[in-house]
């Protein structure tokens, strides 16, 4: 327990404030690099994912592509966009790595969601007279929000946890912490910084819970709540 | 029944795999190999030479055991044992008795909070620190140790040769692993001992390619690392003994130290800083064995 009190002392101690780089600059970037990550995969894989979802078309290829991409190594692929990409655009590899780590999990969200739908509601939207795109966009992706946020959600989880690699190679995001800590031994600073990485994940995990359940249309929820 | 037999014939199929897996794990182990025969001190002729699992190291190393063997000694190879924890023990034991090290580096591992910084003060303590059943043969001139590098180019548009030129610079960057901003030679030590200002950059794995860049000034790089002469680098001079010194040292048993110590004391004379930028190139530039590497080298000093 002597090792939990000491990181979080060094959490709140003048030495993580100070030194190159400043605890609140660490969370800042670290955020940012979250952030920024997750929404370029979103721009991509949203709209892919609905497409996919609507038409049927490219499922397996998306199923396929989601599943593989689980399976790349985050660490070796950071670093082989460093070096694929130049010393000096250490920022640009590093989110690259991250998007495409967070584009899988938001894929899926995006293509189960609208395929989710069920095929009733779809045909009861044709038969009204609604076109394609109609049935898209005011059946499709309302209904399937919530499987839609609940990918962003854990694609979110997982590139915060993985911005932990940037410290490896720059003076960014919490990971730098742990990357000196280990080399001087100062356990303190590497549970403090996990412990710092664990709270934001938290937090941002229960945002995304809330959100989830806020997105349900009116109509679903009220008829969950009659069941 | 069927099952049974089924069953019998997978879990010997299992035993069997698991077998040829531990035979392996025991053959990469040089360690776990010398247990047998090792227990009673080998004949006085054998010599057991290892290194570190470290491609310099291990040159330097074979450098050693084809001295040896060139001057009747049977010589056995134990390379790659990891690094100083892992191999420090089988040393002490007397199961490997001559293997290659670093003064600064040995030291830190027996005194982690020496001041010593100059390479006879850090030899100096060494000899003293050292378990009884251990010594170290003469050092050679030659270094493999932190140091502050900047680009040819750079050096020159500012005059630079020593460290404490860049005092004065505006704006400097220093890059290095993420534990140097902590170092007792990192930024703040630049600043008490030199009055150099920098700000530290974490260059991780990528600290030659980021000084080549221009992502920073100042590169913290292993001063026999073959990129300072490939990337056409330049060692800053350190006269106030920034960096703890570091130079390469045989350590040996000390049962075998007077045996050995007339064939392996010429070795380290010869062996200079160049020198061993020299061998590192050869073994990263140009892909040879460490064998070849150690035979030219012994014959060009005309050792062998």
């Amino acid at each position: 327990m002597d090792l939990f009190a000491d990181a979080i002392a060094w959490i709140f101690s003048p030495e993580a404030q100070s030194g190159s780089l400043p605890l609140s600059e660490a969370i800042w970037t670290h955020l940012a690099f979250t952030f920024v990550s997750v929404l370029i995969a979103a721009a991509v894989a949203v709209p892919a994912g609905w497409l996919v979802g609507h038409t049927g078309r490219g499922r397996e290829a998306a199923v396929a592509l989601s599943g593989a991409a689980r399976a790349v190594p985050s660490f070796g692929l950071v670093l082989l966009l460093v070096l694929v990409f130049g010393v000096t655009h250490k920022v640009g590899a590093s989110t690259t790595a991250f998007v495409l780590l967070a584009i899988p999990p938001i894929l899926a969200g995006a293509y189960s969601g609208v395929e989710a739908v069920e095929r009733r509601v779809v045909d009861g939207a044709r038969a009204v007279g609604m076109t394609s795109r109609q049935v898209l966009g005011k059946v499709e992706i309302p209904l399937g929000l919530p499987l839609l946020i609940g990918g962003l959600r854990s694609a979110t989880l997982q590139v915060v946890a993985t911005v932990t690699l940037a410290g490896y190679v720059g003076s960014w995001g919490l990971g730098f912490y742990i990357v000196q800590g280990i080399q001087i031994r100062d356990f303190a600073q590497i549970l403090g910084a996990a412990l710092v990485i664990v709270v934001l994940a938290v937090v941002l995990d229960l945002l995304f819970a809330l959100l989830e359940r806020a997105v349900v249309p009116h109509g679903v929820a009220a008829r969950r709540s009659a069941d | 029944m069927r099952t049974t037999r089924r069953t019998t014939a997978l879990v010997a199929g299992a035993a069997a795999a698991l077998l040829t897996l531990t035979a392996c794990g025991g053959d990469s182990d040089p360690l776990e190999q010398d247990t047998g025969d090792g227990g009673e001190e080998t004949s006085s002729d054998t010599i057991v030479v290892g290194s570190q699992a470290y491609y310099s190291n291990e040159i330097i190393a074979e450098i050693y055991a084809q001295a040896l063997e060139a001057d009747g000694f049977t010589v056995e190879r134990n390379y790659s044992i990891g690094q100083r924890d892992a191999y420090m023990p089988a040393l002490e034991a007397g199961e490997v008795q001559v293997f290659p090290e670093y003064t600064g580096n040995l030291l830190q591992y027996y005194d982690p909070e020496t001041t010593a910084t100059s390479a006879d003060d850090v030899y100096a303590e060494l000899a003293d620190a050292l378990p009884e059943s251990l010594t170290v043969l003469d050092q050679s001139p030659a270094t493999d140790q932190d140091s502050y590098n900047v680009t040819a180019a750079f050096a020159e548009a500012e005059g630079l040769t020593s460290i404490g030129d860049l005092a004065g610079l505006d704006d400097l960057t220093l890059g290095g692993p993420a534990e140097l901003e902590e170092r007792p030679y990192g930024p703040q030590g630049l600043s008490e001992v030199y009055d150099v200002d920098v700000a530290f950059e974490a260059t991780g794995d990528t600290t030659v390619q980021d000084l080549v860049a221009g992502t920073v000034d100042v590169a913290n790089v292993f001063s026999a690392d073959p990129r300072i002469q490939t990337e056409d680098l330049v060692t800053l001079e350190d006269p106030e003994g920034l960096f703890l010194a570091s130079n390469v040292v045989p350590l040996v048993s000390t049962d075998v130290a007077d045996q050995v110590a007339d064939v392996i004391n010429p070795v380290s004379a010869a062996l200079t800083p160049e020198g061993l930028v020299d061998l590192n190139v050869q073994s990263t530039e140009e892909q040879r064995s460490s064998e070849d590497i150690a035979a030219d080298w012994l014959s060009e000093n005309g050792l062998a």
